[in-house]
């Protein structure tokens, strides 16, 4: 395994009839297992809202893992068909904003599938291992400085001091710029 | 090719004058606070159809005000693309057919005026008259100079928005009356060639654009407020406390999860009429997320949304053997 000295952190999301039974299987028969995958049991796969999944990833989570009921082994009968569409189509939209594909994935794993289980959970950390971290999100420090210092001289007050007492300078007398001017406008607009 | 648009105008009064009584109003529209902008307007009484007008400034996609006026008698003025939209809000039950006449004219074109901006300071512009159709023709503004007006001219293919320089649909796909001769689309499939370029990058070069993007956006809403097919507005998970999707915090993460938000829940519902991108104040470019979105859907599920009316969306069924989703389990 890769990078072994960063945790990771994988949420997983598992249908409570079979993956969970078999993520539970898995440890009952003592598999060596990865100890990153944090698992959320959820009734059914789906009852997977793709925003679980985008929120996780966009919020810093490094990959995200749902399983389900082999098709039509649902308990529900065909939640995890539906469940197939959407999480395909999320998993085809996920590059497109960004976030590698490998990061998130479905799979279908039953009740008894213990070493099944283990399979696909240590392939799957090992693909993030390789991936590395999520990207961070972090804002450009500097487009919200130049964005505050902006707001601060338009909307602060800069004439209630009575100037022949104290001779307080307004800001937008003191600096050049401080008048939001188009240049500045431009540079945040642009980010870099 | 050419339509006579006084025509078109005066046949669309009268066709609103007929039907009229049957009706509590028609939503239509009218001419703005300036010769460039259109607004709609609900014409009630038959002595207010000469409000209406149709020219490429009329941008409004009107089926945005369909939810919230359910239960109403309505006439409504559509677009091509608007067609979709009310297709779309039928698809779902959203609105009742006998309720709704509607007034479908055909488009070939409908400015933008984000790139008319660029194009000549239209702030005080005195008056626009367009020659010839928008695809071929010229738009000639007349504008302040000094003490006097100038006249400019343009051509106005250039300025027309991007979504009329790849339309599929210029003709309503759902009318009662149709005014105006029929106009040929501008090509047979939608071949996504504008998606090319966001296509080319790395996933990192994709992360860091759509970073670039989402990080100008204030949160204002109003892509959200402006689209058609965003129905729950009164509910909507943005605003909600429980769940609590977004914090009110103007985090990147939270401005990024509002889009992906909105791409989410339009999927295989969303038309591409562009609201969302026109009404952005940010000028985010919005709809080239939904139509990413939409192109996976259409090679997944052959499925465009909107076109027509017995369609089942994708995502509201499946098929237990699905012919383009691979098995995933077994996969590796």
């Amino acid at each position: 395994m890769p990078d072994m000295g960063r945790e990771y952190r994988i949420i997983g999301f598992l249908c409570n009839w079979c993956s969970y039974g078999g993520a539970d299987a898995a440890g009952v028969a003592r598999f060596n297992q990865p100890t990153e995958l944090r698992i959320i049991r959820v009734p059914c796969s789906g009852r997977v809202d793709p925003m679980f999944v985008a929120k996780a990833l966009l919020s810093g989570a490094d990959g995200v893992l749902v399983s389900g009921c082999h098709p039509r082994d649902c308990h529900y009968t065909e939640g995890n068909l539906y469940a197939r569409r959407r999480l395909e189509l999320l998993r085809r939209f996920l590059p497109i904003i960004g976030v590698d594909e490998g990061r998130f994935e479905y799979i279908w794993v039953s009740a008894s599938e213990g070493s099944r289980w283990r399979d696909m959970v240590t392939r799957f950390t090992d693909k993030i291992h390789a991936l590395g971290p999520m990207p961070r999100m972090a804002e450009a420090a500097r487009t919200l400085c130049t964005l505050s210092g902006m707001l601060g001289v338009s909307s602060a007050q800069p004439d209630v001091w009575p100037a022949k007492e104290r001779r307080r300078v307004p800001r937008h007398e003191t600096r050049r710029d401080a008048l939001l001017s188009m240049d500045d406008y431009k540079e945040v607009m642009d980010g870099e | 090719m050419a339509s006579e648009p006084r025509d078109r105008t005066e046949e669309l009064r009268s066709r609103v004058a007929e039907a009229l009584p049957d009706l509590d109003f028609v939503l239509g529209y009218g001419r703005g606070f300036d010769p460039l902008h259109a607004t709609p307007v609900a014409v009630r009484r038959e002595r207010d159809v000469g409000r209406l007008i149709f020219d490429p400034t009329c941008v409004q996609n009107l089926a945005t005000s369909l939810y919230g006026l359910s239960g109403k008698r309505l006439g409504l003025v559509v677009k091509g693309c608007d067609s979709r939209s009310v297709i779309q809000l039928l698809q779902e039950r959203l609105w009742e057919r006998e309720n709704l006449v509607i007034f479908g004219l055909p488009c070939e074109g409908v400015l933008d005026l984000a790139k008319l901006r660029v194009a000549a300071d239209i702030a005080s512009v005195k008056a626009v008259r367009f020659e010839g159709s928008p695809r071929h023709g010229v738009l000639r503004l007349t504008l302040p100079e000094g003490q006097g007006m100038r006249d400019m001219e343009m051509e106005s293919a250039g300025l027309l928005a991007d979504k009329c320089l790849r339309c599929r649909h210029p003709n309503p796909l759902v009318y009662d009356y149709l005014i105006g001769p029929e106009i040929a689309p501008q090509g047979e499939e939608d071949d996504y060639a504008d998606l090319a370029a966001l296509e080319g990058l790395s996933t990192q070069e994709r992360f860091d654009f759509w970073k670039r993007q989402m990080g100008r956006c204030i949160r204002c809403y109003a892509c959200r407020n402006a689209c058609p097919l965003c129905v729950c507005k009164h509910v909507c998970l943005a605003d909600s406390r429980e769940p609590h999707w977004l914090s009110a915090e103007a985090t990147l993460q939270e401005k990024w999860l509002f889009q992906v938000m909105h791409a989410l829940h339009l999927a295989g519902r969303c038309t591409e009429c562009g609201e969302c991108q026109r009404s952005c104040p940010m000028g985010i470019p919005i709809l080239l997320l939904k139509r990413m979105m939409n192109r996976e859907l259409k090679e997944l599920f052959h499925y465009q949304a909107g076109v027509s009316l017995d369609a089942v969306p994708p995502l509201h069924t499946f098929l237990m053997e699905e012919d383009r989703i691979k098995d995933r389990g077994l996969l590796w």
